[in-house]
């Protein structure tokens, strides 16, 4: 995928115009960023837990090989097979080898944003295992073969009678004048059956605590449980930078996770996995692999942009951001949107492939506010933006006008000559000191552009106010 | 109220498309009770370069602009946005120049938005009858990088307005500089929805200390809906 600066235009103009779509992205935003607001006032410190969190994260990631490799073999002494994939071929070709391995057929999914980022079920699919997402908002886009919409709800942009259909056409029952529970019970049903006969589950993973080992998996439908408990095969599929050293540090880190993301203090299950099924457990996995993804990350340690890897997948900042709640996010052409997509696609998946998305941006600031982590989302933007420069990615036009318009500034007897030409120029198309132009040459798409004034403030200044008390 | 020389930093915006706040301006900081100077040779702090990721031309024009106003005491800008670049972002372009580095932060450190230093100064305007009912639009750098937000609406209140608040005061216009132009169908939405806000709650005019955000306003706003004015020219409005 890709997302040029014109496929970007024009995919947002048909989501802003989709009036229903609006609402819906208005509606669940909105409930996510009111309740992140409600439920960080309930902490007593919430800003000083945020510090002391984005403290955690960064002297994590100053030494992640180390915190790594605590994480694998006190994850080895558990009985857990650690993997390093890295990068996304490497990470699915683990995963449909131990498939192969176990001669599964059938495996059962967790919502994992890794596994969008290394677009698993495409590779599952080609290896003859059939993967069934079980997330309901997972399962309705993968019903419906869409992309994720949002980080944490990806199906925020189905419409309920599409969901209907959708749920429908999967269940062969008749559903149109169900209600919502009706709709539940019946995906229930339809999945209960699939747990039942998968030889594997898929899940991603939110936090690696590197002191035992474990994986600690949070979600709100208790599927994540279900896929990570029933079948014998349980992978986890984890980014390797969501390690912490500690139970300690990981208290913090859940603290903030769920408030920060749905509002909720934590979520409905906070699932942790140490090992596979001991002898004596009535259940759990025969065997626990977690795949520690790469995929580009370790290359943006020590650099300017490592800051990034602090992010935990909440989802806060596209709920807060005034362009993710315009454009939404099939836009960014991406399986990760908003301001952490807009930073982290071009960083993983190229930044000449995604030239788009750095510059999808107002730098209103909004996302640094809101994030768990502090990180100044913001700053990377501009950098990346520096990137494009450096590296050639704007079009030539743009940037000659830019440098054209520097030139112009940097000496004001030029500013002053210059300015005054473009008075001149300006003329054929000022009609009541707004800029008239022919709608395709219109570069603000139908929003009055004022023209230069008449006179400059300096003149003005120079006659009638210097000195005086005009 | 002791007199104070304060250099005026109107932007190259005010200079070029909206010389009438700049005039309000110096009205204003004149009845505060301080001597006004404009230094000519000023043209554009650079963020627009700083924002488009030109940061050798961003940092030029830095460079130009601390030479212009350093010899001042203090520098006053009718912009929340221009002031954050000189007071919040300057530093951050001359982090491995620790001469220039110290320059720029001895300038931000003397550069206000026009607001927070009329409310330094101790100054108030007059309560007047005729003052309308007002929402103000916590344009972001100077909300997020400078806090400002307190003293505009401290301002209206003293000179009589009624102060309405928007469901999210601190959303974002849609300006962003150059992005208004890039991205003109996400920035027009993004206007639409900030200025459905300021419908909403029925107010005469919606105000905001950044040009910027009211030349983007006033692009996209309704003529049945409230007026959009700066600060300093609503404030002068009153006398
Ligand atoms: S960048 Fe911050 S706010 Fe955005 S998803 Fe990551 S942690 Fe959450």
């Amino acid at each position: 995928m890709s997302a040029s600066i014109s496929q970007f235009r024009s995919q947002a103009d048909s989501a802003i115009n989709d009036l229903p779509l609006q609402e819906a992205i208005d509606t669940a935003t909105g409930n996510f960023w009111r309740g992140r607001e409600g439920a960080l006032e309930e902490l007593p410190d919430s800003e000083g837990l945020r510090d002391h969190f984005k403290a955690i994260r960064s002297a994590t990631l100053a030494q992640l090989d180390e915190h790594l490799e605590s994480f694998e073999s006190n994850a080895k002494a558990a009985g857990t097979h650690v993997h390093w994939a890295e990068d996304a071929a490497e990470a699915c070709r683990i995963v449909i080898d131990i498939g192969k391995t176990r001669g599964v057929t059938l495996a059962t999914k967790g919502k994992s944003m890794a596994s969008e980022e290394i677009h698993l079920g495409v590779a599952l699919e080609e290896a003859g295992i059939e993967s069934v997402e079980t997330d309901l908002g997972e399962w309705i886009i993968q019903l419906a073969g869409d992309p994720p919409f949002h980080i944490i709800a990806p199906a925020i942009h189905k419409r309920r009678d599409e969901i209907v259909t959708l749920i429908e056409n999967a269940s062969g029952e008749s559903l149109q004048s169900a209600e919502i529970e009706d709709l539940v019970a019946a995906s229930r049903r339809l999945l209960r059956s699939r747990f039942l006969s998968a030889g594997m589950g898929i899940t991603g993973g939110n936090i690696l605590v590197s002191e035992t080992g474990s994986l600690v998996l949070v979600e709100n439908e208790g599927n994540g449980r279900f896929v990570s408990a029933s079948p014998p095969v349980h992978i986890a599929l984890v980014g390797l930078e969501k390690v912490v050293p500690t139970w300690d540090d990981a208290a913090v880190w859940l603290q903030l996770l769920a408030r920060s993301s749905t509002g909720q203090p934590l979520s409905v299950y906070t699932n942790v996995v140490t090992g596979p099924r001991k002898v004596d457990d009535e259940d759990g996995p025969e065997e626990v692999h977690i795949i520690l993804l790469d995929n580009g990350r370790s290359q943006l340690l020590g650099g300017k942009y490592e800051e990034i890897l602090q992010c935990i997948r909440c989802g806060a900042c596209l709920n807060i951001c005034p362009v993710y709640r315009e454009v939404g996010g099939h836009t960014y052409r991406s399986p990760y949107s908003g301001p952490i997509g807009a930073v982290i696609t071009p960083l993983l998946m190229g930044l000449e492939e995604y030239p788009a998305l750095p510059q999808a941006s107002s730098l209103c600031g909004a996302c640094r506010d809101v994030c768990p982590a502090r990180i100044d989302l913001p700053r990377m933007l501009v950098e990346l933006r520096n990137d494009e420069v450096e590296q050639g990615l704007v079009p030539w036009s743009v940037r000659r006008a830019e440098e054209a318009a520097a030139w112009m500034l940097m000496d004001v007897d030029r500013y002053r000559r210059l300015t005054g030409l473009m008075r001149t120029a300006q003329l054929p198309v000022l009609k009541d000191g707004d800029l008239r132009m022919p709608s395709f040459l219109d570069p603000s798409k139908g929003r009055k552009l004022k023209g230069l004034a008449p006179r400059p403030f300096r003149e003005i200044w120079q006659s009638e106010l210097e000195g005086g008390d005009g | 109220m002791s007199e104070k020389t304060v250099a005026l930093f109107v932007s190259c915006l005010v200079d070029q498309i909206s010389p009438e706040i700049g005039v309000a301006t110096v009205r204003l900081l004149r009845r505060a009770g301080c001597q006004v100077d404009f230094p000519d040779a000023q043209t554009c702090c650079g963020q627009p370069f700083f924002n488009s990721g030109l940061r050798n031309q961003a940092r030029d024009l830095a460079r130009r602009t601390i030479e212009i106003f350093e010899p001042y005491d203090a520098v006053v800008l009718p912009s929340g946005s221009c002031s954050s670049m000189v007071a919040a972002e300057y530093v951050h372009l001359f982090e491995d120049d620790p001469d220039w580095e110290a320059r720029a932060e001895a300038l931000g450190a003397k550069t206000f938005e026009l607001s927070r230093f009329l409310v330094r100064q101790g100054w108030a305007p007059p309560g007047s009858d005729a003052a309308p009912t007002v929402t103000y639009h916590d344009s972001c750098h100077a909300n997020r990088l400078l806090g400002l937000g307190g003293e505009a609406r401290q301002l209206l209140e003293s000179a009589g307005c009624r102060v309405v608040e928007m469901v999210e005061s601190d959303r974002c216009c849609g300006f962003g500089g150059l992005f208004s132009i890039k991205m003109p169908e996400v920035a027009n939405a993004m206007t639409r929805e900030k200025l459905r806000q300021a419908v909403d709650i029925e107010v005469d005019v919606l105000v905001s200390i950044d040009p910027g955000c009211l030349m983007q306003m006033e692009g996209l706003v309704d003529p049945d809906g409230p007026r959009v004015r700066h600060l300093a020219c609503l404030l002068e409005e009153l006398g």
